[in-house]
Order: C-alpha cells, then sequence, then structure tokens
C-alpha cells in the first residue's frame, strides 16, 4: 500500500487534472451537441444531413486518432492552444456526436400521441413545446446523456500518453516506480475513477426520481 | 413529414426552410473552404505530404496495420460474446453465490477505463504473442462486461410468458434458459451487439499506447518519418469511417435477416422493444 499512501498527493493531482478535462470537454461537449441535436431534429432537411454528417464522421472515428489530429496536426496549421486545450477540443467534438444522439434518441421516446393531445385541446405551438414537449424531452434525455457522460470521463484517460498529467498518466508512473505493488496501484486509481462515474450516475439517478414521467 | 416536433410546413415555413436550407449550404461551403485555404496557406497540400499514401510499400504498412487492427478486434469480440453470454446469466442466477461475483465482475471492468486496463495488464509482462495480447485481453474483459449487461436486458426483455409457459411444460430452470430466453434474446440483442463491435474496433486504435501493431501504430510510423501528421490523421479516421458504415452496413442487413419483426417504432425511429435495454445504455 505504500505506493498509494506515498504518492496520495501525486493521485488526487492527477484525478484534479481528469475532472478538468472532464468539465472542459464536457461543457464544450453539450453546447456543441445540443446545437447539432437541434439540427439533427430541425423541420429543414439540409440541417438534418449537416448534422449527421458530423454524427458519422465523429461517431466513427477514434478518439485517439482525432487527439493526434488535434494535438499534432492543428499546430501544423497554427492552431495551438496547448496540450491540454488541444485534447479538450479533440474530445469535446467527438463526445458532442454523442450528445447529439442521446438528445435526439430521447426526444424520440416522447410518443407522438403527446403532441397530437396538446394540439387537440387547441394549444398552440409554443405551449405545445413548452408545457407537454419540453419537460418530458429534458427528463428523457437524462439517462442516455449520463452514459455519454460516464464514457467521457473514461475517455479522459486518453490524454495520458499527451503531457497532460490526469490520473492514467499517474498509473504509468507509478507501475513502473513501485513494480512489486501493481495489482493494489491499478485497484486504487481504478476506486478513483469508479467513484467519479457513480457521482455522475448518482446524480443522474436523483434527477430522474424527483422528475420521472409517469405514464 | 411530420414529428412531435413540427407540423407538415405550410407554404410560408416551406419558404423559411427553403432560406435556411440555402443558408446552411453557404456556411457548410464556407467552411470547407475556408478549411482547404487554411491547408494551402499552411503548405499542407503539397504533394510530398501526401506522396506516402500513394507509395506501394507505405500503403503496405498500413495494410498490415489494418489487418493487426481487425485479427485484434475479432479476437476479442469473438471471445467477449461467451463471456458476456456467461456473466449475464450468472447476474441472473438464483443463487447469491453466483450472482455477487458476476455483478462485481461487470461493474468493475466497466467502470475502469479500457486504456488503464490495458497499460495494466502490458505492466505485468511476460506474455506470449507480443504486445496484441494485452490489448486483446483488455478489450476482451472490458467488452464481455459491457455484453453481459445487453444480455441481461436481452433476456429480461423477453415476455414473462415465455418462460412461464416452458415452465409449465416441465422444462427445467437450465433448459428454459437454453432453448426458450437465450435464442429469442439474441434477437433482441443484435442491434446493441453489432454497435459494441464497432466500439471494440474503434478501441483497438488503443494498442497505440502500449505499441501493439494496428493501424493507428502504423500511422505513428509514417508521420514520424514524413512530418505530415494532418495528412496522416485524415487518412486514419477516413479509413475507420469506411470501416465502422460498413460493419453497421452488415449489422443492417443481421438484423433484417435474423432479428424479426420485434421492432416497435416510436416517434421517430428509435427502437424501444427492451424496455430498460440496450437503447437506454448505449
Amino acid at each position: 500500500m505504500d505506493a498509494l499512501t506515498d504518492n496520495f498527493d501525486l493521485i488526487l493531482k492527477g484525478f484534479l487534472e481528469t475532472l478538468k478535462l472532464l468539465l472542459s470537454s464536457g461543457v464544450l461537449a453539450l453546447v456543441l451537441g445540443t446545437l447539432i441535436g437541434v439540427f439533427r431534429l430541425s423541420p429543414v432537411p439540409i440541417l438534418r444531413g449537416t448534422a449527421i454528417a458530423y454524427v458519422t464522421i465523429f461517431r466513427n472515428t477514434p478518439l485517439l486518432v482525432l487527439i493526434l489530429l488535434a494535438i499534432y496536426g492543428l499546430p501544423q496549421l497554427g492552431i495551438d492552444f496547448g496540450f491540454f486545450w488541444n485534447i479538450t477540443l479533440a474530445m469535446g467534438v467527438y463526445t458532442a456526436s454523442f450528445v447529439t444522439e442521446a438528445i435526439r434518441s430521447g426526444v424520440n421516446g416522447i410518443p407522438l400521441g403527446q403532441a397530437e393531445a396538446a394540439r387537440s385541446i387547441g394549444m398552440p405551438f409554443g405551449m405545445t413545446m413548452t408545457q407537454v414537449l419540453l419537460p418530458q424531452a429534458f427528463r428523457l434525455v437524462v439517462p442516455p446523456l449520463a452514459s455519454v457522460f460516464i464514457a467521457l470521463t473514461k475517455n479522459t484517460s486518453l490524454a495520458a500518453g499527451f503531457g497532460v498529467a490526469e490520473a492514467t498518466f499517474r498509473l504509468k508512473g507509478l507501475l513502473n516506480d513501485y513494480a512489486t505493488e501493481r495489482i493494489a496501484i491499478f485497484v486504487g486509481i481504478a476506486v478513483g475513477y469508479i467513484i467519479i462515474v457513480e457521482l455522475i450516475s448518482l446524480g443522474a439517478h436523483l434527477f430522474e426520481r424527483k422528475y420521472a414521467v409517469t405514464r | 413529414m411530420s414529428s412531435v416536433l413540427f407540423d407538415v410546413p405550410g407554404p410560408r415555413a416551406a419558404r423559411r426552410h427553403r432560406i435556411i436550407g440555402i443558408a446552411t449550404v453557404i456556411a457548410v461551403i464556407a467552411i470547407i473552404g475556408a478549411v482547404i485555404w487554411k491547408f494551402q496557406a499552411e503548405g499542407q497540400l503539397t504533394y510530398a505530404k501526401w506522396e506516402p499514401f500513394f507509395t506501394p510499400s507505405l500503403i503496405q504498412l498500413l495494410l498490415k496495420g489494418l489487418a493487426w487492427t481487425i485479427l485484434a478486434g475479432a479476437l476479442a469480440i469473438v471471445f467477449a460474446v461467451p463471456l458476456g453470454m456467461v456473466l449475464g446469466v450468472a447476474k441472473l442466477s438464483d443463487h447469491r453465490i453466483i450472482r455477487w461475483p458476476a455483478w462485481l465482475f461487470v461493474e468493475f471492468f466497466r467502470a475502469v477505463p479500457l486504456l488503464m486496463l490495458i497499460i495494466f495488464i502490458w505492466s505485468m509482462q511476460g506474455f506470449p504473442l507480443d504486445t496484441i495480447f494485452p490489448l486483446v485481453l483488455g478489450l476482451l474483459l472490458y467488452n464481455g462486461s459491457v455484453l453481459a449487461e445487453v444480455v441481461r436486458a436481452g433476456i429480461n426483455a423477453v415476455p414473462v410468458g415465455q418462460a412461464e409457459a416452458a415452465y409449465a411444460l416441465g422444462l427445467r430452470k437450465h433448459q428454459v434458459m437454453r432453448i426458450i430466453l437465450l435464442p429469442q434474446a439474441i434477437k433482441i440483442m443484435l442491434p446493441s451487439f453489432i454497435s459494441q463491435c464497432i466500439v471494440a474496433l474503434k478501441d483497438t486504435s488503443l494498442g497505440f499506447y502500449i505499441l501493439a501493431p494496428g493501424l493507428t501504430f502504423a500511422g505513428r510510423e509514417i508521420y514520424k518519418t514524413f512530418q505530415n501528421y494532418l495528412q496522416t490523421a485524415i487518412v486514419l479516421a477516413v479509413v475507420y469511417i469506411i470501416l465502422n458504415l460498413l460493419l453497421g452496413l452488415l449489422g443492417e442487413w443481421l438484423q433484417r435477416r435474423f432479428g424479426g419483426e420485434s421492432k416497435i417504432q416510436m416517434v421517430g425511429d428509435v427502437v424501444r422493444a427492451q424496455p430498460e435495454g440496450a437503447t437506454a445504455r448505449a
């Protein structure tokens, strides 16, 4: 256990970096993904097509390739915000495609009858939207969005090879320094990730329970 | 087309949609144009930068990497399926002593970042078959755990009456599972299974970190030699996208061929046949 206790502050620092990465790329993914999600659901076919193209391209490319592109490729175009922000960019753009799909699947989960019922009692479009559809959409979107953010948490580990000293980077270093305690180090850092993942799913669960759609 | 979100457009709305559509086209063309201009301005379109991808020996290098990538992905999935089946069924066991370890196993390997797992296995060293082994083992443990959840959800999505009828006929517990539940669950699982194959194929790129042979690793050799980072990354991305789209097409074909008619259409085209199944989880 020496490896863990002696280097506790180092590991903590690593997770702080992990959280920073999670937060920055998460916000980017949410903003971009929601925008493209709106495109994806819009009545204009060309907007929908653009959104589909975006999702197809970025969902089918490995995140690692996007990181390589952002870290080594973009600087060649003179676009260089430093390791951290270029990786954030890659992760945000990648995760945005999953956010888009999560939003789409969430909104698509609303039965058509809800909108028909709203219209049949004479609600105008704006009211149908704000009173009937959006409140349900928000709740339905939460579980798939939580999955996306859990995946993002684990994906932040990909920054380890590129000069961001987050948790998996620390793991790599400790595995080298304490050859006899590899299992303890692995499990210890794994627990850190599990805590973050569980917090996200707990948050989603609480939200869901509080605002559950009863049908 | 109508949906929950909007009506069939009238003449004014149709005109507005046309205008937005044209604006989108212009914006997209402008973005692509700006990218090409930037590439040109920074000298990234020169033939020297792209030449490696027209050189037979380097194409061969990439193809070899591609073969490794497909091999690693295929091995991982082939072994992950039985693992997932066993774990999924074990999670549904009536015996706590089987249920609990399976639950712990699945939860652990699902929550741990795959890269971390691979690096850890790699650090144990002394493996046969070189660096491809830690990669495949990591992929196998992770995908097996994810598939366990898919299997469990699939079995739970089979109507209860099916099992009840089987018990009524006098079938035993394992017979009900093997003959009645699993075959039906597999049909329900099919879409999530295919998307998991795509995930596994993309994740083989993580072999890069432990220098395991593969497509991304082959790309590394090229950009290290020719300093053409942008071009290499773009080529790699295109290859992966094509590969995954092909896999997706295969999945659609399988779904049509074997998936049966259990599709329930909700608004849009989301299959929600499984109550808490794959679509909510994926």
